[in-house]
C-alpha cells in the first residue's frame, strides 16, 4: 500500500469513527483497533493497547491521543497530521450545528431513542474487543498478569480507583519484574 | 485580545485534563464559567448534555461551544487548537520514547504487565456504559431493566463476534431499530 493511501485511509476511517462513536476515549479506542488493526492489519494489537495507556497517561483528549499514534505509527508524521485533523473535524461541525438548535434537539424523543439504541450497540463493540483481548491475556497462561487484570478491573469499576494511578501501578510492578528478570539473567552469566 | 484569551484558557485546559474528559470538565469549568465568565453555570451543564449525546470527545465539544459563542466560527477553531497543541506535543515526546525504548526486552516486559490493565479498563468503560443503557442511568434494579436494550446488546454482539459484521453498520442499526420499537411500543 502507497503512503499516500495509507494516510488518505487513516484520514477517511478517523472521519467516519469519530463522526458515529459516543461515550468517552474508550470507545473510539475499540472502534480504532477493531478497523486498523483487525480489519486494515496495519496495527499489531499488542501496540494499539500499548497507545491507549500512553493516550490515558498523557493531557488532553484520549481519542485524540490514541488516534494520532496510531496514525503516527501506520504513515510517520502526515499520518499524525492525517489522524488528528479526522478525529476532531467531525465534533467541531457537528457541535457547531447543534449548540444553534440545541433546543430541537435535547428534547426530541427520536434522537433520544437513537441514541440509547447506538449505546446498546457501543456495548456490544467494547464487550467484543474485550473478549478478543482478554482471551489473548488468558492464552498468556500467566497466572499473575490475569490477577493483575482482575484486581484493575474491580479496582476501576468497583472501586473507582482513579485510572492513572492503576496504571502507575502496573507500571511499577512491570518495572520490578523486568529488574527481576534482569538479576536473573546475570546470575546465569 | 478575545482570541489570544481562548487560545491561552484551552491551552491550560489542554496542558491540565489528565485522564479524559471527565477530568477536563472541572478544569474548562474553572476557565470559562468562574475565571472569564464567557459561560453561566446552566450553560455550562447545558453544554456537558450536548457533549454526551453528540459524538467525539468532550473538551474538543466544550472548546467549540465555548468558542462559537464568544468569537464566533474563529473562535472555535482558536480554542480547539489550543486545546489540542499541549497533548500533541506531549504524546509525540512520549511516542517518541516509547520507538525507542519500546522494542527492548526489558520495556516488553514491563508493557506486559500493562496490557491486562488496559484490557481491564476497556472492559470497565463497557460495563459503565452497558448499566447505564440497561438500567436507564439509574442504578442497578431488578425491576428497571430495559429488557429491549438488553436484547439488543446481545443481538449486537453476535453479529459483530460470529458473523464479523461492520462495527459502525451494527451501531447504526441499533439505533435505528430500538428507534422504531420505542416508538411502537411508546417506551
Amino acid at each position: 500500500m502507497s503512503k499516500g493511501k495509507k494516510i488518505l485511509l487513516i484520514f477517511l476511517n478517523m472521519l467516519l469513527i469519530s463522526s458515529v462513536t459516543f461515550g468517552g476515549g474508550f470507545v473510539i479506542a475499540s472502534f480504532i483497533k477493531k478497523r486498523f488493526s483487525d480489519k486494515l492489519n496495519l496495527l499489531e494489537e499488542d501496540e494499539m493497547l500499548d497507545f491507549i495507556a500512553i493516550a490515558q497517561s498523557c493531557p488532553g483528549a484520549i481519542a485524540v491521543n490514541t488516534a494520532v499514534m496510531a496514525g503516527y505509527r501506520i504513515a510517520g508524521a502526515p499520518g499524525m497530521i492525517a489522524a488528528a485533523a479526522g478525529t476532531v473535524i467531525p465534533p467541531v461541525v457537528i457541535l457547531a450545528t447543534v449548540s444553534l438548535l440545541y433546543s430541537h434537539f435535547a428534547d426530541n424523543r427520536i434522537v433520544s431513542l437513537f441514541l440509547k439504541g447506538m449505546q446498546a450497540g457501543v456495548c456490544a463493540v467494547i464487550f467484543d474487543v474485550t473478549v478478543t483481548l482478554a482471551g489473548k491475556v488468558a492464552k498468556t497462561k500467566s497466572a499473575f498478569r490475569i490477577v493483575i487484570m482482575a484486581a484493575a478491573f474491580i479496582a476501576v469499576f468497583v472501586f473507582k480507583v482513579n485510572v492513572i494511578a492503576v496504571i502507575a501501578a502496573s507500571l511499577a510492578i512491570g518495572v520490578a519484574a523486568a529488574l527481576i528478570e534482569k538479576k536473573k539473567e546475570g546470575k546465569k552469566v | 485580545m478575545i482570541y489570544l484569551q481562548l487560545f491561552l484558557a484551552f491551552l491550560k485546559v489542554g496542558l491540565f485534563s489528565i485522564g479524559g474528559g471527565y477530568a477536563a470538565i472541572p478544569v474548562i469549568q474553572s476557565q470559562a464559567v468562574d475565571r472569564y465568565a464567557w459561560i453561566g453555570l446552566d450553560e455550562f451543564t447545558d453544554l456537558v448534555s450536548i457533549a454526551e449525546i453528540t459524538p467525539g470527545p468532550i473538551t474538543i465539544n466544550a472548546a467549540t461551544f465555548i468558542g462559537i459563542k464568544i468569537a464566533g466560527i474563529a473562535g472555535a477553531l482558536i480554542a480547539t487548537a489550543g486545546f489540542l497543541i499541549p497533548s500533541l506535543i506531549i504524546v509525540s515526546i512520549m511516542f517518541a520514547i516509547y520507538n525507542k525504548i519500546g522494542k527492548l526486552k526489558a520495556s516488553q516486559t514491563v508493557l506486559s504487565y500493562i496490557r491486562p490493565v488496559v484490557v481491564a479498563l476497556i472492559a470497565s468503560a463497557g460495563l459503565t456504559i452497558l448499566i447505564n443503557v440497561i438500567f436507564g442511568g439509574g442504578e442497578i434494579n431488578a425491576h428497571a431493566v430495559d429488557w429491549i436494550c438488553a436484547a439488543i446488546v446481545a443481538a449486537a454482539f453476535v453479529m459483530i463476534r460470529l458473523f464479523k459484521m461492520n462495527p459502525i453498520a451494527v451501531m447504526a442499526s441499533c439505533g435505528g431499530v430500538y428507534t422504531v420499537l420505542g416508538l411502537l411500543l411508546k417506551l
